[in-house]
């Protein structure tokens, strides 16, 4: 179908679908693409795409991870999305195993570092940038509270930090999960939700959001909120008295990928975006907020985070999440749900 | 000065209604109604409320079609036209003026529709104010006229027009007695201008009387009495009729010859004869003023004797009770001043009186309780 | 005899045989309404029945579809988190109602029965409530009550996440409404009743409980349930401010939202139509009672001063109003804070919307489109409506069902609402399925959400209005539309006014119906809200709902000023 042709079907689908004026004006394509990228980083990522693509036009849906997650399994009968985008990698291998995925090699894959994408030849996703977990620690309200600052996740089970802790439910939050994965990897099962019944004694909130506990630590709600490094880095940037700490166990964290869904009707657009996102010029917009990028020689420094993340992260095995995902939100909700805001 | 429209032919009445029945589920409204109504008549539709007569008016007019029947307008069936497709002008009771508009455009609003050039809608409109008397009050609304004067503004827009037929609809009864009695001749003498052929539907028996070629006195959903206003008065043709219209002594009575009753002890006698066979019971009636107290002696049947009993002065006569002594006949009279100042007729005094025969209306069956 | 025998009468034929029964024909006027009405059912079986429907049988099935009976709701009984949630929402409800309606009361009676001071200042305040989500006393509650709230000293140590936040949010939320029904029902007392009173001498005390009372329980009734049925179907406050404190109303959110799980949000939402339900039956029958006390003709009471009386109401309302204020003043001021609580300084870094979840500023943008678009055909499809309802002849059975169609959204909380509509439109067999994340469908949504009270509005603006306009009309062969167009709707133009008002106003706040329905490109201010409260992104959320409440305070200032504008210059026709 050519672009024209296609262009034209689009006008026509539009004017019956109410929305006359505001297709008419704009001849691109449409793509919708699923997201859980935080909403600030959205818009420059779009704006970059579109520019180097304009007959292109990016409408997100987003959510956080696990409710994104949730969103496709139950449209896999009639899938609305075209393009899944910013996406745990966790969560792209569940849809793969669904076989919700379309097999695509991007454009300039090769680069891409072998870690950060889906060992499949042509791969059914492709990762952008590195996530993980770290904590906001809130310098006043610890001063009045004469609290320590933690510098482990072992610290977090001290009775002194009793209701003064949030973090983000996995159930609905890829940093939560990627948390939960992570301490189950690096302490194994049983330490592992042992640590958690501790820790749970702590926690005064399970939030909705992977960002909510560092932004109420940073706004002194709590004292320490469990996040992750972006939004770590981004409250203190914003003039939080926090302070963001890496415990030093190591870090749990996940890729954010980008993958096609098989259905789409709009597979050249749906290219494009996958081309762009593993482009350079992608890689540099996701430098500024990630450390770790796919691409190689393209990572940076955060200027709020101390210590090298990459060098924390601890060995992720991906394929036992994903496996596993269910059974491991299952049992966490059957122990701590009571303590969750609304949503998880 | 004005033309009446739709002009039947002379033989034929301009409105005919046969068998118009209206039942609201199982209520019946009307029953089996027969009316003609001639052309440039004026006819009132009289009783009591409940008893038919707006429903027969808007039954003609198509507001509330019967539920069987023909009705014909000019010689055309109208039973089943939708109500635009009519010939008729209409005031309601409440007038329904259309409050944000002018009193021109109220006046305007049916000739605006119809298309018509706006010299000629101004001019009639014009003509129709010159007509009610309000010419001056034109650019007022509704709210600002009196009663009266918003009647006579309904008036105008119903005759906008020309139709054929014009239906009032208790017209006079949200106003006040003077203006009431001052708007009956108005609209009266507008009407015989005119020739437009009128129905006006009322409770009030004066407002009929004083208006109306024809009464249609009307009970139940049935048509008790048709006939000039004096007629209708005088000689009611049923029990209903009598006591509806006028004030009415009713005698409860048996019959004792075709001609002759026993009404509580007295006999009297009446005409014309009823064909029925003695024993018979039935309602003997006579109007407060038809009971005569002059020259009694020069009258030959149903003469007694009264004893006059309370008199109330109401103005222009008496009212007054009479008893006939050795009976248990009690009555209702009015005496003229004259001969209440001329006999000397008093509380207490006896008195001669005289029932005459073709005063008194007899009818076959017993006096309803009241 | 009783039959036309006048002089002028001519001889009778001899009646037909069988009398034919008359069917008046169709004029084109009947036609057109006719086919109105039938075009109204349509509409409302598709933006109000049919959505119900899928809900229904949503409920009644499982996962791929197929008929499962009763096992949800086995399911959902068998969840212990879920039936909590039942115990949860009715305490909530319940202690909201008794202090929202009493505070009413009181407020209502020093607003009706005393010579209080600036009676309109008070009015006015006392409706700022529904001119906000109710997300923003929740998010003020944070701010006054939460770990870092300038007043949280008067929790006495308790949080202000759970149980308490969210009653105080809900009768924030709720007084307006609870204040205009219990002032209309104390505004109509018959001053003659507290004269007869006086002259027997009875005590201040005695006439309250024996006259004042009375009069207004039909009101207090209403009240009562109009105000549970606000709390517990309201997913707003408790959202925000309930923590881990669970209710009905969320947990449909989070079944559906949260776990994308379909037939356990029919389930809940099911459930949450009950008081909902009941409550819209308590209320119709209460209205007509109400009703027939109005209808006695009564003479206004004027309350005489009294400076003790009057002091105390002034007191009492200042406290209230005071409350009102500072929660709305607290929300503007952390909107504008430049870091709460660090750094006071004023910014507008908070209104920065483009920067945060939620949409940005073009969720503001859709929600006025949404809102003007939704004041816009929803007046006209409710006044037309309720016009079409009140003026077509004949047609009862058509007519009835209409009006039952209007007044069954009054039972239907939003939330419920919004669920039945995914379920409707996402099915792509649907040939509607096209509106499914469209602006339409979110204006469809809202207008059929909001329906009732403003058909009710249209119906009692019409009903005053003198029945034979149409007649009148017809007689002059005037087509009913002109008549609609040059008198109806110039005299009822206040009415309609106030329609539109009333349906933008809601159109701004809700949030209940449309968060299951926005889309991407039409997110909504008022979802925005929500959503940057999820993400932590409070200080934006208050902005927002700041936004949205100037917005609705703005159009309706407007209203007022063109009310007040219309009724001077049509006051020729208004007033002698």
């Amino acid at each position: 179908m050519s672009s024209t042709r296609r262009r034209f079907t689009g006008l026509a689908v539009g004017a019956l679908a109410l929305a006359t004026t505001a297709a008419a004006a704009r001849a691109a394509t449409e793509l919708t693409v699923y997201t859980a990228l935080e909403a600030d980083q959205l818009k420059a990522y779009q704006a970059a795409f579109e520019k180097a693509n304009p007959d292109v036009k990016i409408r997100w849906v987003r959510d956080s991870t696990g409710i994104v997650t949730a969103k496709l399994l139950a449209e896999k009968a009639n899938p609305q999305a075209d393009v899944v985008m910013g996406l745990a990698a966790t969560s792209l291998m569940l849809l793969d195993k669904e076989g919700l995925l379309l097999p695509y090699a991007p454009k300039g894959l090769e680069k891409v570092k072998p870690t950060m994408r889906d060992p499949a030849d042509p791969p059914k996703w492709v990762g952008m940038d590195v996530w993980s977990s770290a904590l906001c620690f809130n310098t006043v309200e610890a001063g009045k509270r004469g609290l320590e600052a933690p510098t482990s996740w072992a610290d977090l089970t001290d009775p002194a930090y009793k209701g003064q802790i949030t973090m983000p439910n996995p159930a609905s939050s890829g940093t939560g999960f990627l948390m939960v994965s992570a301490w189950l990897q690096m302490m194994g099962e049983e330490k592992g939700w042992a640590y958690m019944d501790a820790l749970h004694q702590n926690v005064a909130a399970y939030t909705h959001s992977g960002s909510k506990p560092c932004r109420q630590a940073g706004a002194g709600e709590y004292t320490i909120g469990l996040s992750f490094e972006y939004r770590a880095n981004k409250t203190k940037k914003d003039g939080a008295p926090i302070e963001v700490i890496l415990p030093k166990e190591g870090l749990g964290w996940d890729m954010e990928a980008i993958g096609i869904v098989k259905t789409t009707k709009k597979l050249e657009a749906a290219k494009k975006l996958a081309d762009w996102a593993v482009s350079e010029e992608a890689n540099r917009l996701y430098a500024q907020n990630f450390a770790i990028v796919a691409l190689p020689g393209i990572a940076s420094r955060l200027e709020h985070v101390p210590g090298d993340i990459e060098a924390m992260l601890i060995e992720n095995d991906f394929a036992w999440a994903a496996a596993n995902r269910e059974r491991i939100l299952a049992e966490w909700s059957k122990r701590y749900d009571g303590k969750s805001e609304p949503r998880s | 000065m004005e033309a009446v429209a739709g002009a039947a032919a002379p033989a034929a009445p301009y409105l005919r209604i046969r068998g118009v029945t209206k039942r609201f589920g199982t209520f019946t409204a009307l029953e089996r109604v027969d009316l003609d109504v001639e052309a440039g008549e004026f006819v009132a539709f009289l009783g009591p409320s409940g008893c038919g007569k707006t429903t027969l008016l808007r039954a003609i007019c198509g507001l509330d079609p019967p539920s069987e029947g023909t009705i014909l307008q000019g010689g055309r069936d109208v039973t089943a036209l939708p109500v635009r497709e009519r010939d008729f002008g209409i005031v309601f009771q409440s007038y329904a003026l259309f409050p944000n508009l002018s009193i021109r455009a109220n006046v305007a609003y049916g000739l605006v529709s119809s298309g018509r050039p706006r010299r000629e809608v101004e001019r009639r409109v014009a003509e129709l104010l010159e007509l009610v008397g309000l010419g001056d009050q034109a650019e007022k609304y509704p709210a600002q006229l009196s009663g009266g004067q918003q009647q006579r503004v309904a008036l105008a827009r119903a005759l906008a027009l020309r139709p054929g037929l014009l239906l009032l609809d208790e017209p006079l009864s949200a106003l006040d007695a003077r203006v009431r009695a001052r708007l009956r001749g108005e609209i009266r003498d507008l009407q015989r201008r005119l020739g437009i052929t009128t129905i006006m539907v009322t409770h009030d028996q004066e407002e009929a009387l004083t208006m109306a070629d024809r009464i249609v006195v009307m009970n139940r959903g049935r048509i008790e009495q048709v006939g000039r206003p004096d007629e209708v008065y005088a000689r009611p043709a049923t029990a209903f009729v009598a006591d509806f219209i006028g004030k009415m002594n009713f005698l409860a009575g048996r019959l004792l010859a075709p001609d002759r009753a026993e009404v509580a002890g007295a006999e009297l006698l009446f005409e014309p004869p009823l064909a029925l066979g003695p024993g018979a019971p039935v309602t003997v009636c006579l109007r407060p003023e038809d009971v005569v107290v002059r020259e009694v002696e020069r009258r030959p049947a149903n003469r007694l004797t009264a004893e006059v009993g309370v008199m109330e002065f109401i103005g222009n006569h008496f009212q007054t009770t009479l008893h006939v002594p050795g009976t248990n006949l009690d009555l209702s009279a009015y005496l003229s001043i004259n001969a209440v100042r001329d006999l000397g007729i008093r509380p207490g005094r006896t008195i001669p009186i005289c029932l005459p025969p073709d005063r008194l209306r007899v009818f076959p069956e017993p006096p309803r309780p009241s | 005899m009783a039959t036309a025998s006048g002089p002028l009468a001519t001889p009778l034929p001899v009646p037909a045989a069988a009398p034919r029964p008359v069917r008046q024909a169709l004029s084109r006027d009947d036609l057109v309404m006719r086919a109105g009405l039938g075009l109204l059912v349509l509409w409302l079986a598709l933006s109000v029945v049919l959505p119900l429907w899928a809900l229904l049988e949503k409920a009644f099935s499982g996962p791929a579809g197929e008929f499962v009976g009763l096992a949800n709701f086995a399911a959902y009984l068998a969840t212990p988190a879920l039936s909590t949630s039942l115990g949860n929402s009715l305490l909530i409800a319940a202690a909201s109602t008794v202090i929202c309606v009493g505070l009413a009361f009181g407020y209502a009676w020093a607003l009706t029965r005393t010579c209080l001071p600036a009676k309109a200042l008070f009015k006015a305040i006392a409706a700022i409530p529904i001119l906000a989500p109710s997300l923003l006393p929740a998010i003020a509650l944070v701010y006054l009550f939460g770990n870092q709230g300038f007043a949280r000293w008067a929790l006495f140590g308790h949080s202000i996440y759970g149980p308490i936040g969210i009653v105080i949010g809900e009768v924030f939320w709720t007084f307006p409404h609870a204040l205009i029904i219990v002032t209309t029902a104390l505004a109509t007392a018959d001053a003659r009743l507290y004269e007869a009173a006086v002259a027997l001498k009875a005590s201040r005390s005695r006439i309250f409980w024996t006259v004042t009372l009375p009069g207004a329980r039909y009101g207090l009734i209403s009240a009562t349930f109009v105000v549970f049925t606000l709390v517990i179907t309201d997913f707003g406050v408790p959202k925000v401010i309930g923590g881990s404190f669970n209710v009905l109303a969320v947990d449909v959110y989070k079944q559906v939202v949260g776990q994308q799980n379909f037939q356990m949000g029919a389930v809940v939402g099911l459930v949450l139509l009950i008081p909902a339900l009941f409550s819209f039956l308590v209320d119709r029958l209460v209205q007509r009672r109400q009703a027939a006390l109005l209808s006695a003709r009564a003479v206004p009471l004027v309350p005489a001063p009294d400076r003790l009386v009057d002091r105390l109401a002034l007191f009492f309302c200042s406290i209230v109003a005071f409350a009102i204020l500072v929660v709305l003043g607290t929300a503007i001021f952390a909107s504008l804070a430049t870091f709460w609580p660090y750094d006071l300084r004023p910014s507008l870094k908070n209104y920065d919307f483009d920067n945060m979840d939620g949409g940005g500023w073009e969720s503001y943008r859709n929600s006025l489109e949404m809102a003007a678009l939704t004041a816009l055909f929803g007046t006209a499809i409710i006044f037309g409506g309720a016009w079409l309802v009140e003026k077509t002849r004949r047609f009862e059975g058509v007519r009835g069902l209409v009006q039952l169609l209007a007044l069954l959204p009054l039972a239907i909380p939003g939330l419920v609402m919004g669920l039945g509509y995914i379920f409707f439109f996402v099915e792509p067999s649907n040939p509607f399925h096209f509106l499914y994340g469209s602006m339409a469908i979110l204006v469809i949504c809202t207008i059929a959400h909001f329906y009732s009270v403003a058909h009710l509005t249209a119906v009692t603006a019409l009903k005053q209005l003198d029945p034979e306009f149409e007649s009148v009309s017809a007689s002059l062969k005037v087509p009913l539309w002109r008549t609609f167009f040059k008198v109806t709707v110039p005299v009822c133009l206040p009415a309609i006014l106030g329609i539109a008002l009333y349906l933008f106003v809601n159109a701004m706040t809700t949030v209940s119906a449309v968060v299951f329905l926005y889309s991407p490109h039409t997110q909504l201010a008022s979802i925005a809200v929500l959503n940057m409260d999820d993400a932590g992104d409070i200080a934006p959320a208050a902005a927002m709902a700041v936004m949205i409440f100037l917005t609705s305070a703005v159009v309706r200032g407007l209203y007022g000023l063109v009310t007040r504008g219309l009724l001077a210059r049509t006051q020729a026709w208004r007033r002698r």
